[in-house]
């Protein structure tokens, strides 16, 4: 017990110490900062205002701009996200899925085609259609005669193998892709792109809750008549509350943070927060002082998210309902 | 299986009419996951595709504009063989003692890994194929950390995010199930513990990069009275390999231990706790407790969070570029830091290689760890 606590406040104090930096910067002036380190206000250096003052009042807009789109982007991506990742997860665990060989092949000859089109400069749209439909044709055709495909496992993988290129190789493509959709530089653009990027870590983690409910309540329920989507929704979904509460907090935390993307994807009206903290590492060198007050205010809503969530990860959920 | 819905190929609709709902429900199984993987497919496709075309070609700069020339595999064969390998792979020096040892344990244990499935009853010819392909990737992999690292060479940036991935990894993973066997204790306050152990996840990664840069600052930073005790003030860690890779790495375990944290704390909070007072009533210990009740159950949870570390791990980026920009020389620098140098330097071709060859390791080892680890924990794969 003693000792439990002993590691519990060793640990927190690893995780609060920076935190304390942080916050103690945000209060210094450049001078105390590169004055040497001092770690208690009012003993070892006067606290003051004025980069919170900076920071709010004299950036103004440009700081609750970029916090506005990070709310939106944040909170839309990730709840879509949530959304169609536990979908796919409840049916990756409890359907089967088998996509034939032929169905994969057709979709490659589709993609093929699309792609020599464009190449050969006749306007992307009219190759994608073309290859849509040629795709539509070999699957109602050829497809069929094949019977062997991938099954569960293997779309799965798929899903996850999505997130190993690093972002910085597919920045350009994905620029191409929303300049030619004409969505730079909107919400819409980072909601398409953090939803399609994170949802393979929302079907992973939610599979494996799935995965731990007793499929007996499933089966039950399917006996007196409801339909999939009933019992996703009324017996699947209300049992995983821990793990959806655990991963919304994750992907929001993915959202609200990502600046690769954001710094391509949007210049003036859609720019994140992750892009005005970087951009305090100005000519003169990096402004901490500035630099503390936006990561503590970036961080100050998803603290209270977290905190008002916290409780849902809770045991004994599962329990109760096996026994009920 | 228990489905009770199956799912066959793209031909989900009956061709027969039915009432609606009916209808709705022989389809449920593509209604289900159609739209996740219509969405990664959509987005997906072309950048792959794109920057696949662009890893194959040279960037010039011609009249109104930039050409994009065909070259082939060139931009590979600068980093496996020509100019680039030093940067890619590293040095390799004469082999040490320790570092014969360390090759041969390795070595051993790959053999007798092959040589158990072998003799083992459900082995297959394609299990074995693959079993060699990864005992030889495994091996060249081993030779190539052993070669530069313990001898006078030194590694290039696929053995340093290779050695920070495996550090980081373990490290966070050790930490984070001690963490969350301490929390889900019936403690008081340890809802308290819960959040303030997720603040460092929450930290916007560049954040997180300039913190440590402040933190780590021999002369201002908070932990100058430890280096003026040490006499290290002006021995500055960033002029050390080592030091500078130990600075990455304590960054990275300090904001990535929580995700393995919460989701191993979620999966113990899910199990039924009637196991662990049975078993504490049978008279089991603690250690007991969790080597025979909790870690089997946990394990499927545990392998998805490792693997989804591993491959966000292999794309550290903020780290060493805001900490150390990858010095001293190219010694903190990870595969995709040198990804992002080169792009900056305008070799777009060169920078789409080195993304592509970093993809074709992640998923080597994805498949890898999937097939040989996961499997055997997991009903799923």
């Amino acid at each position: 017990m003693l000792m439990s606590y002993a590691l519990l406040v060793a640990w927190a104090f690893v995780v609060l110490f920076p935190l304390y930096w942080l916050a103690v910067t945000s209060f210094k002036t450049p001078l105390d900062v590169n004055g040497g380190p001092f770690y208690i206000p009012w003993r070892d250096f006067q606290p003051n205002l004025d980069n919170w003052h900076y920071i709010f009042v004299d950036l103004g807009p440009d700081t609750f701009r970029p916090y506005l789109n990070t709310v939106v982007v944040g909170l839309t991506s990730t709840a879509i996200t949530l959304i169609l990742g536990a979908m796919a997860a409840y049916g990756l665990v409890r359907m089967r899925y088998q996509v034939s060989f032929g169905a994969i092949a057709s979709f490659a000859v589709g993609v093929v085609v699309a792609v020599v089109v464009i190449v050969a400069h006749v306007p992307w749209q009219i190759g994608a259609v073309a290859g849509f439909a040629l795709f539509l044709l070999l699957l109602n055709t050829v497809a069929r005669r094949f019977k062997r495909g991938v099954g569960n496992d293997d779309i799965a993988f798929w899903m996850i193998s999505q997130r190993m290129l690093p972002p910085v190789a597919v920045v350009i493509p994905i620029y191409i892709f929303f300049q030619q959709l004409e969505l730079l530089d909107t919400w819409g653009a980072l909601i398409i792109a953090y939803v399609a990027s994170h949802l393979p870590i929302v079907v992973w983690l939610m599979r494996d809750y799935f995965q731990s409910i007793p499929v007996e309540l499933e089966e039950s329920a399917a006996i007196d008549g409801a339909s999939p989507y009933r019992i996703f929704r009324s017996i699947v979904l209300p049992l995983s509350i821990p793990g959806l509460v655990a991963t919304f907090l994750f992907v929001l935390v993915f959202a609200w943070n990502e600046y690769l993307i954001a710094l391509f994807l949007t210049s003036a009206n859609a720019q994140t927060l992750p892009l005005t903290v970087a951009a305090q590492n100005a000519t003169r060198g990096p402004q901490w002082w500035y630099m503390s007050v936006l990561i503590l205010i970036m961080i100050g809503p998803v603290i209270a998210m977290a905190i008002a969530l916290e409780r849902f990860i809770a045991r004994g959920l599962l329990v109760g309902a096996v026994k009920g | 299986m228990s489905g009770y819905v199956s799912t066959r190929g793209f031909r989900l609709a009956a061709s027969t009419w039915r009432p609606i709902g009916a209808r709705l429900d022989r389809v449920a199984g593509g209604v289900f996951i159609l739209p996740a993987v219509i969405v990664i497919l959509g987005f997906s496709i072309f950048p792959l595709l794109a920057s696949l075309y662009v890893s194959l070609s040279r960037l010039s700069f011609s009249e109104g504009g930039v050409d994009l020339k065909f070259v082939g595999f060139d931009n590979y064969a600068k980093l496996i063989a020509g100019i680039d390998h030093v940067h890619f792979l590293g040095l390799a020096g004469p082999l040490t003692p320790v570092g014969f040892l360390v090759l041969a344990g390795g070595y051993g244990l790959l053999a007798f890994g092959l040589y158990r499935y072998v003799r083992g009853d459900d082995r297959t010819a394609a299990g074995l194929v693959g079993r060699l392909l990864a005992a030889g990737v495994a091996g060249w992999l081993l030779w190539m950390v052993v070669s530069t690292v313990l001898t006078s060479g030194r590694p290039g940036t696929l053995v340093v995010t290779i050695i920070y991935v495996g550090v980081d990894v373990s490290v966070q993973f050790l930490l984070g199930l001690g963490l969350a066997l301490l929390v889900v204790q019936q403690l008081p306050g340890r809802r308290f513990f819960r959040v303030v152990f997720l603040l460092p996840m929450m930290i916007t990664p560049v954040g997180v990069a300039y913190l440590f840069r402040m933190l780590t600052d021999t002369d201002k930073g908070p932990l100058y009275p430890l280096w003026a005790h040490f006499g290290l003030v002006d021995v500055s860690w960033v002029t050390n390999p080592w030091g500078a890779r130990l600075a990455v790495m304590i960054g990275d375990i300090w904001q990535w231990t929580p995700f393995i944290f919460i989701v191993l704390l979620a999966a113990l909070e899910t199990l039924p706790h009637e196991l662990v007072e049975a078993a504490v009533v049978d008279g089991a210990n603690r250690w007991q407790v969790f080597w025979r009740i909790r870690l089997p159950l946990i394990l499927p949870a545990a392998s998805t969070v490792v693997l989804i570390r591993l491959i966000e791990g292999f794309k550290i980026v903020d780290l060493p570029n805001v900490l150390t920009n990858g010095g001293p020389g190219t010694a903190t620098e990870s595969l995709t830091l040198h990804a992002y140098t080169i792009w900056r330097a305008l070799d777009i071709g060169g920078s789409a290689a080195v993304a592509y060859l970093l993809l074709i390791t992640v998923t080597f080892i994805g498949v890898s760890y999937v097939n040989l680890f996961r499997r055997r924990v997991t009903a799923m794969a």
